[in-house]
């Protein structure tokens, strides 16, 4: 699984951020590597397809796909939570449920919890 | 610099959503006036907004007054815009004044950073408290210190608020340039 964590420093939220992706990975056995972008021009945000701070993508799929309106912007970014707040942090059972919906019913992850 | 605790209320006057002007001479009856630091774009104010509606509804008829004010630079941030301002305050139903800091020269008097960002005076117009609305901009239900009620509530009893200053916490304010 390629999973990417961009941020743009001006943003106080990617701490939290990133300590949140790294959480829901754990809680979903998935050991695969972040890839941690840092954002710092404008142009880093068109070359990356930057829609704020923080993103996530799971195998370049937005976390938030709906939240990303085809801009590239050096700002925060806005998340509507499950209960339909608008926080500038996904929370983790929103990366959880992203993680198991890209890994679907049949895709494999590193967990050695499962039995053989 | 930013204006410290026990400094005086900084002068400004400044066109509104509404179509008007405001100063905070306009509100020299209000026990309490805050000087907030606002924006339409950043998920921090968004986040906080309903929260800052309900305060000053609930304090209105003992006289506390809120001032928001954009100093954002709108060619940078579309969202923005004093148009934009003009629909957000309209939508939500702002019951505060919304401003259009243009020349984003009473941000910078003000020494502020951070949208939201809280300058509260007291009836003599001196800053007593500094910071954010509360410890919890993310889910108003875990909220533990509500450092903008309480400080308003010390100021309307003529006490001292516990809490005088904390980090504003927020999205930075976008300069021009």
């Amino acid at each position: 699984m390629r999973i990417e964590f961009l941020y743009w420093e001006d943003c106080p939220s990617h701490a939290e951020a990133l300590a949140r992706l790294r959480q829901a990975l754990a809680e979903e056995g998935v050991r695969d590597d972040v890839q941690v972008i840092r954002v710092d021009t404008q142009e880093d945000a068109e070359r990356h397809a930057f829609p704020g701070s923080p993103t996530i993508r799971i195998d370049g799929v937005d976390l938030q796909p709906e939240g990303v309106q085809g801009r590239t912007l050096l700002t925060c970014r806005t998340y509507v939570t499950d209960e339909g707040r608008l926080s500038p942090l996904p929370t983790i059972s929103m990366i959880r449920r992203a993680l198991r919906a890209h890994r679907g019913p049949h895709k494999e992850v590193n967990d050695d919890t499962r039995p053989a | 610099m930013t204006l410290a605790l026990r400094e005086r209320l900084i002068p400004f006057s400044l066109p509104t959503t509404d179509g008007h002007t405001v100063s905070p001479e306009q509100f020299a009856d209000a026990p309490v006036l805050g000087v907030v630091f606002w924006c339409n774009h950043c998920p921090y104010v968004k986040a906080w907004e309903s929260r800052m509606i309900a305060l000053q509804k609930e304090y209105a008829s003992r006289g506390v007054r809120f001032i928001l004010i954009s100093s954002n630079d709108p060619a940078k941030y579309p969202e923005d815009s004093f148009e934009a301002m003009k629909t957000v305050a309209r939508e939500k139903g702002y019951p505060f004044p919304y401003a259009f800091d243009e020349s984003q020269e009473v941000a910078r008097r003000y020494g502020a950073t951070r949208t939201p960002e809280v300058f509260l005076f007291d009836r003599s117009r001196t800053l007593r408290y500094h910071g954010a609305p509360d410890d919890n901009f993310e889910n108003p239900d875990a909220v533990t210190q509500r450092y903008l009620k309480d400080a308003i509530d010390a100021l309307l009893a003529g006490g001292e608020p516990a809490v005088t200053e904390t980090p504003p916490k927020g999205c930075t304010i976008k300069w021009k340039g």
